[in-house]
């Protein structure tokens, strides 16, 4: 009886505090929206957002509702971590592998390169690269083409629009071979698993993959054109490149800060991951006769995997996370649209702040829940 | 790995090879520094596209002969063995050195030979290298924010009794060492918290009163990251053991608290202490932003610092908890004499590293207009005397910011070497 007692008590007052807590907060919330004549409610949601984004994926303008604008936000956040995951992913490998090279310089490059990029703080790093390195950047009118057809200009970066007709089918043809692999790939492991065959997987894939779409040009009537970013004047001394797509600056330092930032916390994942692996491993696949391919292929790899993910998702997460730093630079992201925006306009404080913060929070949570799932499933089951 | 492979053009004499790589290896690096310091190329006398490869091809069959498996000369062997082991390494060498020569006239008279410091008007800048006299002229801004010029020294002070005590704990006599925790636990950050309020914020023994909103600059910056850490470090402790708890109500609520604040970015959090948070306090309660913003960060990093203390509690064996309850201690005495002493230690690198992640994230306190240093530069950036220096601005807050994390990070990497070792 005591030792109840003794288990209960702790948990009541813990709830109560928090109860006491929130029911404070609730409260004076309530007393200060009364004063103030804020009624708390979702509705202001439909309304007219009346303000204009510099920079949208799906079309929106002032016309449309908050909703809306809620949902072109999130979308540009999404971009934003979108580019800056694959950036990192790919700076990040390659840093972690040079820092485990057998040549002095490349070794030291990487550490340094870590070393540097890791300890600026990433706020820094993003004004930087707008206000001050992409601030240097010629005007439209004195640029100099990259790879003939794109233009780095103090604009923004413009590249050659894809102009597509029947993309539906392309996009069919191209779910058609993805699918088609996958089934291919479940019928090698069973022959592989029964016969001891092996078929060249990766040449069937990509024939698969070129050939699929590739037919879908030639019988199914899909074309592509392109659209290239032409030179016009507006003004006198103010020039424009009409066509094609620009990339505004804000993107583009914000995705370099990201990337670069992150790719040094990544680069230390995948090295950790590699040094992971014990020496015996590979020893041990080499003398029952595996080629260095497979072992590659199917002994480090997945073990170094194992290691890589986990803390690489984090880094992930961390660089989503991230990314609503670009409300200092003025990229329409969901914080500076919504928490910033909206919130001066609406006035709903507690709605819009819990709203951006609920919504990062689903993202946070969701991954990290495919994380859980993805550790018990590669988990090495000890008998 | 390190296995060295074969070029066919080498003579069996490495002596020979030694000799011919290494002078073609020296035409290809003088070129390359001739070009790239005295904007000379020696090599003018060749087709432009041959001339710019050349270094590079006669780098390579350099490397490439020079390269063999044991040629008993010690530093042809010590260079084999790091830059060259094969014809991919060779190239990435090459790569690399060219790079750095390349890179370095340009940034060097950039910084320091084209530079001006001298002056101190935007006129003074003449050269066409970087303008430190705008540093020098805002200096002091960067580091004391809007803070009254004459009063400095009040921070300068304050700042140097915080540190002084901080070090008390080194001169505790032997039998004072069990008080250690308690007094940087409780004592020290009471302490260092009146120091800093009534020096920095004056009002009283005769000192004026400069408000908050005049902070700024880097002290701000570690106003805030000294006091987020102290505060978050007895609160990051209490949700670590309320995690590991096994009454289901307070580890619920302690994991809820912290999965909400990892799962949010600082820049909501500070938007929510600067817009939401004034909404939940009673009408006539004023609450100074700066508090407000060092709430908020405590609250956030508080979860980060659980899930570090809780990674030492669980690093501690069964058996620790296992014999101080056969030795029937109850929950807090278990705690306090048998694992935090031991859990704490663990975790002290990890506790440096979320410091660092702090520090780093203190100039995000700049959107909700605490002008911290980055706050300061935005200011002296769009100043009309001093317009178009943000390049100067933002490298010297880099290398700024750059010495002081990386600092900490060789600490708390040499503490984790020290613990590691210890155990």
């Amino acid at each position: 009886m005591n030792n109840k007692i003794k288990r209960i008590i702790p948990q009541l007052l813990t709830i109560l505090f928090v109860v006491f807590v929130f029911g404070f907060f609730t409260f004076n919330a309530q007393v200060n929206m009364d004063n103030r004549g804020i009624d708390f409610g979702f509705g202001f949601l439909k309304q007219e957002a009346s303000f204009d984004m510099q920079f949208t994926l799906l079309d929106y303008d002032g016309q449309d509702s908050y909703l809306w604008a809620y949902v072109v936000a999130l979308l540009n956040t999404l971009l934003v971590s979108f580019l800056g995951i694959i950036f990192c992913t790919i700076l990040g490998v390659i840093i972690g592998v040079a820092r485990l090279s057998s040549n002095y310089l490349i070794r030291n490059s990487a550490a340094w390169y870590v070393e540097f990029f890791r300890n600026i703080p990433l706020l820094l790093q993003i004004f930087f690269w707008y206000y001050a390195a992409l601030r240097a950047l010629p005007l439209p009118e004195g640029a100099e083409p990259w790879f003939g057809v794109t233009y780095m200009t103090i604009k923004g970066y413009y590249i050659p629009a894809m102009i597509w007709q029947n993309l539906n089918i392309f996009m069919y043809c191209l779910i058609a071979a993805v699918v088609s692999i996958v089934f291919i790939r479940i019928y090698a492991k069973k022959l592989q698993e029964k016969e001891g065959k092996q078929l060249p997987l990766i040449y069937i894939s990509l024939a698969i993959l070129i050939i699929l779409p590739g037919l879908s040009f030639l019988v199914g009537g899909v074309t592509l054109n392109f659209e290239i970013p032409v030179l016009k004047q507006l003004a006198t001394t103010s020039y424009i490149y009409e066509g094609g797509v620009r990339l505004p600056p804000e993107l583009i330092a914000l995705v370099l800060a990201l990337s670069l930032y992150t790719s040094t916390f990544v680069a230390e994942c995948v090295r950790a991951g590699i040094q992971g692996i014990s020496k015996g491993q590979k020893e041990a696949a080499a003398s029952v006769g595996l080629t260095p391919n497979q072992i590659l292929k199917l002994i480090i790899m997945p073990q170094a995997l194992r290691i890589i993910i986990p803390p690489t998702t984090n880094q992930y997460l961390n660089l989503t996370k991230n990314s609503s730093l670009a409300a200092a630079i003025a990229y329409p992201d969901l914080v500076l649209v919504f928490a910033g925006t909206a919130l001066m306009q609406t006035g709903k404080a507690i709605e819009i702040v819990g709203i951006t913060m609920l919504t990062y929070l689903s993202i946070s949570l969701a991954i990290a829940a495919l994380m859980n799932w993805y550790n018990k499933k590669i988990e090495i089951k000890e008998k | 790995m390190r296995s060295i492979s074969f070029n066919q053009i080498q003579s069996k004499n490495p002596l020979t090879n030694m000799y011919l790589g290494s002078f073609l290896l020296a035409i290809s690096i003088f070129d390359v520094l001739i070009y790239a310091f005295f904007n000379t190329n020696i090599l003018s006398f060749l087709p432009s596209k041959l001339s710019t490869f050349l270094p590079l091809v006669l780098g390579f069959i350099g490397l490439g002969i020079i390269r063999m498996e044991y040629s008993g000369i010690a530093i042809l062997d010590k260079l084999n063995k790091n830059i060259n082991t094969n014809n991919f390494n060779a190239l990435l060498t090459l790569l690399i050195i060219f790079a750095f020569i390349k890179a370095t006239p340009p940034s060097l008279s950039w910084m320091i030979f084209d530079a001006n410091i001298s002056g101190d008007t935007k006129e003074a800048c003449t050269g066409t290298g970087a303008c430190w006299t705008y540093i020098k002229v805002w200096f002091k801004r960067f580091m004391y924010g809007m803070y009254p010029n004459d009063l400095h020294w009040r921070i300068n002070s304050a700042f140097i009794l915080v540190i002084a005590l901080g070090f008390v704990g080194y001169f505790f006599k032997e039998n004072m060492k069990k008080y250690l925790a308690l007094y940087y636990v409780i004592i020290y950050p009471i302490i260092a918290f009146l120091i800093i309020y009534y020096l920095i914020s004056g009002g009283s023994f005769g000192l004026v009163w400069v408000e908050t909103g005049a902070w700024g600059g880097l002290s701000l910056t570690f106003i805030v990251s000294f006091f987020c850490l102290i505060f978050c470090f007895p609160l990051g402790m209490i949700l670590a053991l309320g995690r590991r708890s096994n009454l289901p109500a307070v580890r619920y609520i302690s994991v809820g608290y912290i999965e909400f604040w990892r799962g949010v970015p600082l820049i909501t959090v500070l938007f929510m202490s600067s817009v939401m948070f004034p909404m939940f306090l009673p009408e006539d309660f004023f609450m100074d932003k700066l508090v407000r913003v060092i709430i908020a960060i405590t609250l956030f990093e508080a979860a980060y610092c659980a899930e570090v203390i809780r990674g030492g509690l669980q690093a501690l064996p069964r058996g620790q908890y296992d014999a101080a309850k056969s030795l029937g201690m109850g929950y807090w005495k278990m705690h306090i004499f048998v694992i935090l002493p031991q859990a704490l230690k663990l975790v002290i690198p990890g506790i440096a590293n979320t410091f660092l992640a702090l520090v780093k994230d203190t100039p995000l306190i700049f959107v909700v207009g605490l002008a911290e240093i980055a706050g300061m530069l935005a200011l002296a950036k769009t100043n009309p005397k001093w317009l178009g220096f943000a390049m100067e601005g933002y490298i010297f807050a880099a290398i700024i910011f750059w010495i002081i994390c990386y600092a900490m990070s060789k600490y708390s990497y040499n503490l984790e070497n020290k613990y590691k070792t210890e155990r």
